[in-house]
């Protein structure tokens, strides 16, 4: 079993807020990210899947196809996007950096042909990502 | 999302100082077993600490945990102590090998009181080139890459 990372980049602005709160207390809990004019990140994508070598290919998985996914399935969606208003999953939740692992995982999962996801990385900057194994993980 | 585990982590900087020596040892065996790192004067590395921490996404905030929390913890714990700091000073390693090896040990002391989030590995880049791991117990973190 193999394990191949797959990088890709987005750059999106969102903001942190919870409407069940007072403005005062969203800006207790996510201090400058509350700022309702949103802010944005240059995001860069690292999925791992894991899967056997195919022995006619010398493949996992066909690396021209999983870039084809990741662009049709997350970077479309939120390339210069604000996640807040134009990408349906952040309309309930708050899109955090472990939000967005969770729900680029849930994008993905099922959808990459032979190989199995492992871990969805998101890095919102160099010192700051979150990762994601799956449900239950 | 709510209550689905996820992982965070987060890389800090501090420049320090060290010297890599054993008194009970020989000078000529202290240069045989760390070499320029004896050197008497001590030399400085900038050091990069990652810390992973895991716990289930709060349905309320989309975290893990308060990043502005464990910012001030680490500045309080860590950073306030450690950086621009001759190691070998500090109480930790008055009897102790300052190698990055230890200061991961000491870390993961410092940071397993974090109340927030469960503290699942220290890593420790000494230069670009070495990086040090530890998970706890001699445990692996459950997705080690």
């Amino acid at each position: 079993m193999i394990l191949l990372t797959r990088k890709a980049d987005f750059s999106a602005a969102h903001f942190y807020w919870n409407d069940s709160w007072t403005e005062a207390e969203n800006y207790r809990v996510f201090g400058k990210c509350a700022n309702r004019q949103g802010h944005g990140h240059n995001y860069t994508l690292e999925v791992t899947v894991e899967g056997n070598v195919d022995p006619t290919s010398g493949f996992v998985v066909d690396l021209k196809q999983l870039k084809d996914i990741l662009e049709r399935e997350v970077v479309s969606v939120y390339d210069h996007r604000h996640l807040n208003h134009e990408v349906p999953e952040f309309k309930t939740a708050v899109p955090t950096t472990e939000n967005i692992a969770i729900a680029i995982w849930r994008r993905l999962d099922g959808k990459i042909p032979n190989a199995k996801l492992h871990r969805v990385r998101v890095y919102e900057m160099p010192d700051l990502f979150a990762d994601f194994y799956g449900e239950g993980a | 999302m709510n209550g689905t585990v996820a992982h965070l982590s987060r890389r800090y900087h501090f420049a320090a100082s060290h010297r890599l020596h054993i008194d009970a040892l020989s000078p000529e065996r202290n240069r045989e077993i760390f070499g320029k790192c004896n050197n008497p004067f001590g030399h400085g590395h900038n050091y990069v600490v990652q810390v992973t921490f895991s716990g289930p996404v709060d349905a309320a905030t989309g975290m893990v945990t308060n990043l502005a929390d464990l910012d001030s913890f680490a500045q309080r714990e860590m950073l306030d102590h450690f950086d621009h700091a001759n190691l070998n000073t500090l109480e930790y390693f008055l009897d102790l090998v300052p190698s990055t090896e230890n200061l991961c040990l000491e870390l993961w002391r410092i940071f397993a009181e974090y109340p927030h989030a469960k503290l699942e590995r220290i890593r420790v880049e000494e230069t670009g080139n070495n990086a040090f791991d530890y998970f706890g117990n001699g445990a692996k973190i459950k997705h080690q890459e």
